[in-house]
């Protein structure tokens, strides 16, 4: 009873959010502001993580894969659609709900709880728009380019440490990488991307804009706002590989 | 001037307001007072709209706030300022953005136009060169003198000031009293202050509302107070030691 009840409230919050903001140039400026703090604040992690998550693949494909009857270039096919399907979309959403999710929440949880959600509203300003829209749009615009370059990471990560470790030659990974390549793959990893990135700055938000309380609070909803996120990434997840993969 | 008729507020079984009614006068500071939990708070969030009463009107020379749409809702609290307890400055934008913000969203002054009207509004609260410092860099009485210059930024009818001095010394109290004073004087406007203070209520208090359980338990002038007879008034005043 309780989800739905959370599930309304959600609901009465995004059609709250999206409105036409107060001031277009100010909304702008906010969104070029939050792409920063979400897209180029995160490159650093997803760059470390993506890169060593083609590698682990790379490696643990290989050691599945030591018989000597399947040719090398699998290896390269296999790390490929496994880190395009499924690693970096997901496993990048996952750890951009535990980064950006718990900066969002906190950050307008504080809002809230230091009265300044309540000097936006008795100024006349929807506090739910000007708190939460530019993030959602920036977080929709700039976390499928960090899955993108995810993407892209993983596989020179897998490229190198199949080199590196001597599990497979880099022409030999070319070569799996480019076998049979479908760009529908990449379409249904943009699809959860987009998805993922919506989820994890609406719900955050709404996260935070529900706080009430003190600081204790604001680091409660901080945590549902990662758990939530991270569920329903999972969740979604499942429906779009269903809709999409066994149409 | 604000008109408040016959308001009730209950929190799940707890009746918080009890058919409240008072005037609040414009160019006088009108003083909310009464103990921690009487209902002050919640009056004045209902006057400025964060919460909404079961019943009851609240009118805002004539236009009862209860029964407008969300359009002419926002157009009152376009003429209200409000000066929080804890100040509610933006902690991620300066002073001097946080004075520009309702001037930017509200306005369609040029930057030139902004950064002078902002710079009036804190030379007004007798705050210079601290316009790129952000709030988290400034003093406690340095920021409700902000609050202060952000809430008249655009020319308030209504000034509402919840616990103006709580957390001040006693001398940065006064200053503060004397500039919300002097603001209202100055744009003759409709301040509500909500206070525990007695003695921010002598030196500025022209129109005073005693808050208790809930109910108004006595409206008059500062100068009426000793001879109100009224018990519960005259105890929260001898407990302040005045």
């Amino acid at each position: 009873m309780r989800f739905f009840q959370h599930f309304g409230e959600y609901l009465l919050f995004l059609k709250a959010v999206f409105t036409m903001p107060e001031k277009g140039k100010i909304f702008v400026k906010q969104i070029f502001i939050e792409s920063n703090n979400i897209g180029v604040g995160s490159f650093a992690i997803i760059s470390l993580i993506s890169t060593f998550i083609g590698a682990v693949s790379t490696i643990q494909i290989g050691y599945q894969l030591v018989s000597g009857i399947l040719p090398d270039y699998l290896i390269g096919r296999i790390v490929r659609d496994s880190n395009i399907l499924e690693f970096a979309p997901t496993v990048t959403s996952l750890v951009l709900a535990g980064k950006v999710g718990s900066n969002i929440s906190s950050e307008i949880g504080t809002m809230k709880v230091t009265e300044q959600v309540d000097a936006l509203e008795i100024m006349g300003i929807n506090a739910a728009n000007y708190t939460s829209l530019a993030k959602i749009v920036a977080g929709v615009i700039t976390i499928p380019i960090l899955v993108l370059y995810a993407m892209m990471l993983s596989l020179v990560g897998g490229a190198l440490s199949g080199w590196m470790s001597g599990i497979i030659s880099v022409e030999s990974f070319v070569k799996g990488l480019r076998t049979d390549f479908m760009g529908y793959n990449v379409v249904f990893a943009l699809t959860k991307a987009y998805t993922f990135s919506f989820l994890i700055t609406s719900v955050s938000a709404f996260q935070g804009f529900r706080t009430q309380g003190g600081a204790l609070e604001v680091g409660e909803s901080s945590t549902k706002a990662v758990v939530y996120s991270c569920m329903s990434i999972i969740f979604f997840d499942y429906i779009i590989s269903q809709l999409m993969l066994f149409k | 001037m604000i008109v408040i008729e016959n308001v009730n507020k209950t929190f799940g079984t707890k009746h918080i307001l009890k058919n409240m009614s008072a005037n609040l006068y414009k160019g006088k500071c009108n003083f909310i007072i009464g103990a921690s939990g009487g209902g002050k708070s919640v009056l004045m969030k209902c006057m400025v709209g964060l919460v909404t009463p079961e019943t009851g009107s609240i009118t805002f020379d004539g236009r009862n706030f209860l029964k407008l749409n969300y359009k002419e809702k926002i157009n009152v609290r376009k003429d209200i300022g409000m000066l929080f307890q804890n100040t509610a400055l933006f902690d991620s934008l300066n002073v001097e953005e946080n004075v520009a913000f309702p001037l930017r969203m509200f306005t369609d002054f040029s930057e030139e136009e902004i950064i002078e009207r902002v710079n009036f509004c804190l030379s007004r609260v007798n705050l210079i060169n601290l316009n790129k410092l952000f709030p988290s860099n400034i003093s406690g009485g340095q920021k409700k003198r902000v609050g202060i210059a952000r809430a008249i930024a655009l020319n308030p009818k209504y000034l509402f000031c919840d616990e103006p001095n709580s957390g001040l010394d006693p001398l940065t109290s006064r200053v503060i009293d004397e500039l919300i004073k002097d603001i209202t004087k100055e744009y003759n406007i409709t301040t509500v202050i909500n206070t525990h203070d007695m003695k921010s209520l002598f030196v500025m208090g022209e129109n005073i509302i005693f808050i208790h359980q809930g109910s108004k338990w006595w409206e008059g002038k500062k100068e009426g107070i000793r001879s109100s007879g009224n018990n519960e008034l005259l105890a929260f005043m001898e407990a302040s030691e005045f």
